[in-house]
């Protein structure tokens, strides 16, 4: 509880998360080159980082102003996939529950899948001395990581202006879900997820608004939890037959 | 077609994205104790991830400029499978979008000649 160890922690946050800019920096990049390519202002697309800051959502929302979706396919498919932040939220709550308003308000800003992943461990495996200052820490650690995320934008911005359409880098938003989405098929359940979204997103590509990504998320959804539950239930018949 | 961008209801969907992230990250330590997530919800959350970026990443794949395309005429299609098997086995985004995007060159330049 002392200046000192507040200092220790702000310092720890901001060393434990420097690794983790190098995945994160190039993915900067890349969504800046995008939005530039999409056609967004610079001030847009800068702003988007400044105020969203949620990588994945970022890429989408520019994949989407470039095709004119209109603004509320805009907002849902952003709750939609930023969603696993209410998780994140449930998750770190209870060791939040001590700080003032104004560190909550400063620290949820600044969650972001890494600092998620950076805070919690330290809450759960606080350093001698107990939790007391493990705020500091993770102030560390998210404020790291907005500025190299602004920073990386707005190289990204900066270069995109000079990349030719002929080379295609609209591409590499697709290859970015696909390195992220195969990673996440774990299980029957979650293929079936991806599955039917897949071949629901298809079949509905020419609904107007873009809706047939909102129609093809909650079905890919709706189909892992059913198959979910149908494994759960056929392993439940099992245990009971044997 | 190229969005509206001197539209200022681009800026306003742009702050209110801002707005429901921004939410969704303070909700529960905002209201811990007051409200239990829903188990529906907690259960739904783990089949976003698949369900979103499948829905995304498929129709790229298979639609050009608003039809179905197969290749040859889409070199994307075949630069996504190669990207998946890549993803697949390194689970390296970076190694993803690099080798993908180097068969996409490939195949265009071979294409066009």
């Amino acid at each position: 509880m002392t200046p000192r160890s507040a200092g220790r922690e702000l310092r720890a946050g901001i060393t434990a998360v420097l690794p983790l800019l190098i995945g994160v920096a190039p993915f900067g990049l890349i969504y800046g080159v995008l939005a530039r390519g999409t056609g967004l202002p610079v001030a847009m697309a800068q702003a988007m980082s400044l105020l969203v800051f949620a990588g994945a959502s970022q890429f989408l929302a520019v994949g989407l102003i470039g095709t004119g979706a209109p603004w509320p396919i805009l907002l849902v498919t952003t709750a939609i996939i930023n969603l696993r932040h209410l998780l994140y939220s449930a998750s770190l709550a209870p060791h939040m529950r001590p700080l003032r308003p104004l560190w909550k308000w400063v620290l949820a800003f600044l969650t972001v899948d890494e600092v998620y992943a950076l805070a919690i461990s330290r809450y759960q495996r606080p350093p001698t001395g107990g939790t007391g200052e493990v705020h500091w820490y993770y102030l560390g650690a998210g404020i790291t990581l907005w500025a190299s995320w602004q920073s990386s934008t707005a190289v990204g911005i900066y270069l995109g202006a000079k990349v030719p359409a002929a080379w295609g880098l609209d591409f590499t938003l697709a290859l970015t879900f696909i390195g992220l989405l195969m990673p996440a098929l774990t299980d029957r359940a979650t293929r079936a997820a991806a599955a039917t979204a897949g071949v629901v997103a298809v079949l509905a590509w020419s609904l107007p608004l873009k809706l047939g990504l909102v129609l093809a998320a909650a079905s890919g959804i709706a189909a892992g939890m059913l198959v979910e539950r149908a494994f759960a239930r056929a392993a439940q018949r099992a245990a009971r037959g044997s | 077609m190229g969005p509206d961008v001197s539209s200022p209801a681009l800026w306003l969907a742009i702050v209110a994205m801002g707005l429901i992230t921004y939410g969704l990250r303070l909700s529960m330590i905002i209201l811990f104790g007051r409200v239990a997530m829903p188990d529906v919800l907690r259960r739904a959350l783990r089949f976003v991830p698949p369900a979103v970026l499948a829905a995304i990443v498929l129709p790229e794949l298979l639609i050009a400029d608003g039809t179905f395309a197969l290749p040859p005429s889409n070199a994307r299609i075949v630069a996504g499978v190669v990207a998946a098997a890549v993803a697949w086995w390194t689970r390296n985004v970076f190694l993803t979008i690099g080798i993908g995007m180097a068969v996409l060159w490939i195949l265009q330049l071979v294409l066009k000649s």
